[in-house]
């Protein structure tokens, strides 16, 4: 055989990285560590507003500017927990804004129209929202719409929807006054604690172990990180993907109930750029929009950040126009450097 | 061959298969047997057909035509599901893993065990996954991401995955493509502890060394057919080489040997990379071409890829007529006159749904844009009419969108695009892929032409007949190192295949 320019072979490779026990070496548990550490990073941040701010003003750190700070993040902060798992798949609801607002116009067609029990009208008007997510879920799965268009038409739909149901009018819950204390009510004597706020708790409880100890949230975690690998081991991804859009429009129906509830009345304008604040939620508190990368907690925080510095910002009286500025740049910041710690890693 | 018990059916037994693809039969009346007990090796060129086998028993596509036997019973496979139900268990070349879960749900998604229904149970997951690993002699970390594992740990994850399943066929695709001599070792006892008189693996490679070591007998594909099978101890490599090329160097006559002796237009000395590639060296002259052969994953497009600057280098040094340049991207390669047209023309070559004379002119666009950042429409359709007449590209007018020219024409179109900006070097990334016998033809002539017009010509291709055809050198890899550059009358397709199966672990060649 002929072979005028070969190459000699190559040295073997160094043995040191050859045996399988080598390859063992501390770099997971580095990695590991890495992960709780962004967490850390974000309730770090948290922290360092919530401190900023109080030396900032005195009006800051009191109970009263807490709840209210508290109060403020819980609608948004509930539509973003629905959407986390969304997210978490890879996909992404934009509905969830009008959707919230059309839930809220059938929680008074429900009391105020039909005069259905409290119980019923509140129990009809969650389920109204998942029937809005069912729907995104089987555009999504079953039609192979993609998510972004499915939702966005959704948004749509809903926004209408909303004004033609409710005569473009808002809608009044006379007949049953009790309705505005579901979000109303205080609960712990002494301070103004609303039982929203504890809602908006038990809801953080309930998705926390949804997704981590629940079979529904292994699937939404598997179904973004490897979709088609997900299928292939014979996991039926169709219909846990209309499971958890379906879950997020529990979430939204339950946010309309809250936000109907605070206002006393069903407003049927609005809701449009609330699904982005929820988004923005989720996406600083580290949920990757590819999908696979996500939590609770961080949603969580990361919904008390925006509300922290909406309400520091207008304590210390920096006008409304410059604390979406300021939103807009802690978005930008904060997906800024979970991208960088994505590439080191 | 092990001694297989006395049952008269097959383990696993293919009559008559075929699946055609648009444009293309994968598979045709393939008949194959796998006997209990045995490794069967699967061996063929890339495009052969054997991965189109694979997903068949995997239940991703159904055949056209055919029977499966396992056990002597006929059955249709349902899906990939279906599959693991008949004790069909498959590891894929391209890792079907779910990054973001631990190793042990990993292995046993979609079959957690669940404490009330809905609940995990993580715990007896892991003790389950823990116990799995222990039985099979493997040191993985059921809590372990698979995102930071090596390759080569997930890959054994993999075959966890694969064995968990209670299987009686193991499907194994180049599993030691990833991996090195010592995990390969690892591999093989895994595969021997799983070789039982009621199971049976089919083992694809391409790597010569490793069938003699672990198969009982060796099939080999070729054009989707299956063109023998052999007693692994009674054949050879060369054997098995011969089967997988053909006997005959299908019909092209060779170019008369040239004598390029002109000074090197460029030269690439110690190129590494951090992934794959090993101290890469050669050079390409004026009027030449330089094909590069080798299997799938040797290295050959991660060389074209470096050169250009598209993925970075860890070390080496480009020449451009003598001088050393930095290159740290395609743009700057350009401007030292160095093209690169990507093998995959659809996403890296083209803009699909813009017009044809837009696309030639792209990357030269400077060129046609006045002082006040206006673009000559006028300029840029009499540049795209030259072109479409100097290729011949068939399409009605140079407003066409590419989309809907043929593969042929479009590949013409990437390479219209490159003549627009004047490159010495041009590196052709498998120029003919998913183009017909004709319109391979008119790729030939022009390659040739542009080598007489002087240009300097780099030519990747997996399909040898095309290399030997064209090439004046052929450049040979594997394993990211180049093993071999033969001069054209030197080169057969058995020595290029022998080249390009030396793989590091070797000493000889049988």
């Amino acid at each position: 055989m002929t072979s005028p320019t070969v190459t000699p072979p190559k040295p073997d490779r160094d043995p040191s990285t050859t045996a399988f026990a080598a390859i063992d070496r501390g770099a997971p548990r580095f990695a590991r560590l890495r992960g709780s550490l962004q967490q850390l990073l974000a309730f770090a941040s948290l922290i360092l507003i919530v401190v900023v701010f109080s030396f900032a003003s005195p009006h800051f750190f009191t109970a009263n500017n807490l709840v209210s700070i508290l109060t403020a993040a819980t609608v948004t902060g509930i539509l973003a927990l629905g959407t986390t798992f969304v997210i978490i798949t890879g996909g992404i609801d934009l509905s969830i804004g009008t959707g919230m607002v059309l839930s809220g116009v059938m929680a008074g067609v429900f009391l105020t129209y039909l005069g259905w029990p409290l119980w019923a009208g509140v129990l009809a008007t969650i389920l109204f929202g998942g029937l809005i997510g069912l729907i995104n879920g089987i555009n999504v799965s079953v039609l192979g719409i993609p998510p972004f268009i499915a939702t966005l038409g959704m948004m749509l739909i809903a926004a209408g929807l909303s004004l033609v149901i409710s005569g473009t009018k808002p809608i009044y819950f006379n007949d049953t006054p009790e309705f505005q204390q579901i979000m109303n009510l205080s609960i712990i004597p002494g301070i103004r604690f609303p039982m929203g706020v504890a809602i908006f708790i038990v809801m953080i409880v309930i998705a926390a172990v949804l997704l981590s100890k629940t079979i529904l949230g292994r699937y939404t975690f598997s179904i973004g990180s490897n979709e088609a690998a997900t299928a292939l081991s014979g996991v039926n991804v169709r219909r846990w993907k209309i499971i958890i859009y379906t879950l997020a429009g529990l979430f939204v129906g339950l946010a309309g109930v809250l936000s109907a509830s605070r206002l006393s009345s069903a407003q049927p304008t609005g809701g449009m750029g609330l699904e982005l604040e929820a988004i923005a939620a989720v996406v600083i508190g580290g949920t990757s929009l590819q999908g696979g990368k996500g939590s609770i907690i961080g949603t969580v925080i990361g919904a008390l950040i925006m509300a922290v510095l909406t309400n520091g910002l207008r304590i210390i009286s920096v006008p409304q126009e410059w604390q979406s500025v300021a939103v807009g740049i802690v978005i930008l910041v904060a997906v800024y450097l979970d991208m960088l710690r994505r590439r080191r890693a | 061959m092990t001694d297989a018990p006395e049952a008269s059916a097959p383990l696993l037994d293919l009559r008559g298969v075929s699946k055609g693809f648009p444009g293309v039969q994968a598979l045709d009346d393939v008949s194959l047997e796998l006997h209990h007990g045995e490794v069967l090796a699967l061996v063929g060129e890339n495009g052969a057909g054997k991965s189109t086998l694979m997903k068949l028993l995997a239940g991703i596509h159904t055949p056209d035509a055919g029977t499966f036997r396992l056990n002597g019973e006929e059955l249709s496979i349902e899906g990939p599901k279906h599959a693991q139900e008949l004790g069909i268990s498959i590891i894929h070349q391209e890792f079907n893993l779910m990054p973001d879960l631990t190793v042990a749900q990993n292995i046993f998604i979609g079959r957690e065990q669940r404490a009330a229904g809905f609940f995990l149970d993580e715990r007896s997951l892991n003790r389950r996954a823990r116990k799995l690993f222990e039985g099979l002699g493997l040191a993985l970390d059921p809590t372990e991401r698979i995102e930071n594992l090596t390759v080569a740990k997930q890959q054994m994850a993999e075959i966890a995955k694969a064995l968990s399943f209670e299987a009686k066929v193991l499907i194994m695709d180049e599993p030691t493509a990833a991996l090195n001599d010592a995990e390969v070792d690892v591999l093989f006892e895994l595969i021997g502890r799983f070789r039982r008189p009621d199971t049976g693996v089919i083992y694809i490679s391409h790597r010569m060394e490793e069938l003699t070591r672990i198969s009982d007998r060796i099939t080999v594909l070729r054009d989707g057919r299956n063109v023998g099978t052999r007693v692994t101890a009674d054949t050879d490599q060369r054997e098995v080489i011969s089967l997988m090329v053909g006997r005959e160097i299908s019909g092209e006559q060779r170019p008369a040997t040239r004598v390029i002796d002109g000074d090197p237009v460029l030269s690439v000395e110690h190129l590494s990379t951090r992934s794959l590639l090993r101290d890469v060296s050669f050079d390409v002259r004026a009027g030449e071409i330089l094909g590069f052969a080798g299997l799938m994953g040797a290295g050959r497009t991660e060389v074209a890829r470096a050169v250009v600057g598209a993925d970075p280098r860890e070390s080496g040094e480009i020449r451009v007529h003598g001088r050393a340049v930095s290159i740290g991207n395609p743009a700057e390669a350009s401007k030292h006159g160095i093209g690169y047209l990507s093998e995959d023309r659809k996403h890296l070559g083209v803009l699909l749904e813009r017009s044809v004379r837009e696309n030639i002119v792209l990357s030269a666009l400077r060129d046609y844009t006045s002082a006040l950042g206006f673009v000559s429409d006028a300029r840029i359709e009499k540049t795209g009419r030259d072109y479409i007449d100097k290729l011949r590209i068939k399409t009605p007018s140079s407003a066409q969108l590419v989309q809907n020219l043929s593969g042929g024409n479009q590949q013409k179109v990437v390479i219209a695009k490159w003549l627009a900006k004047d490159c010495d070097v041009l590196i052709f990334d498998e120029p003919t892929r998913g183009i017909d016998v004709g319109a391979k033809e008119e790729i030939y002539t022009l390659l040739k032409g542009l080598a007489e017009q002087g240009k300097a010509i780099i030519m990747i291709s997996s399909e040898l007949p095309e290399v030997l055809r064209l090439s004046d050198r052929i450049a040979v890899m594997a394993e990211g190192r180049l093993t071999a550059i033969l001069d054209n009358a030197d080169a057969t397709q058995e020595n290029l295949m022998d080249y390009a199966t030396r793989f590091s672990s070797e000493g000889t060649i049988a």
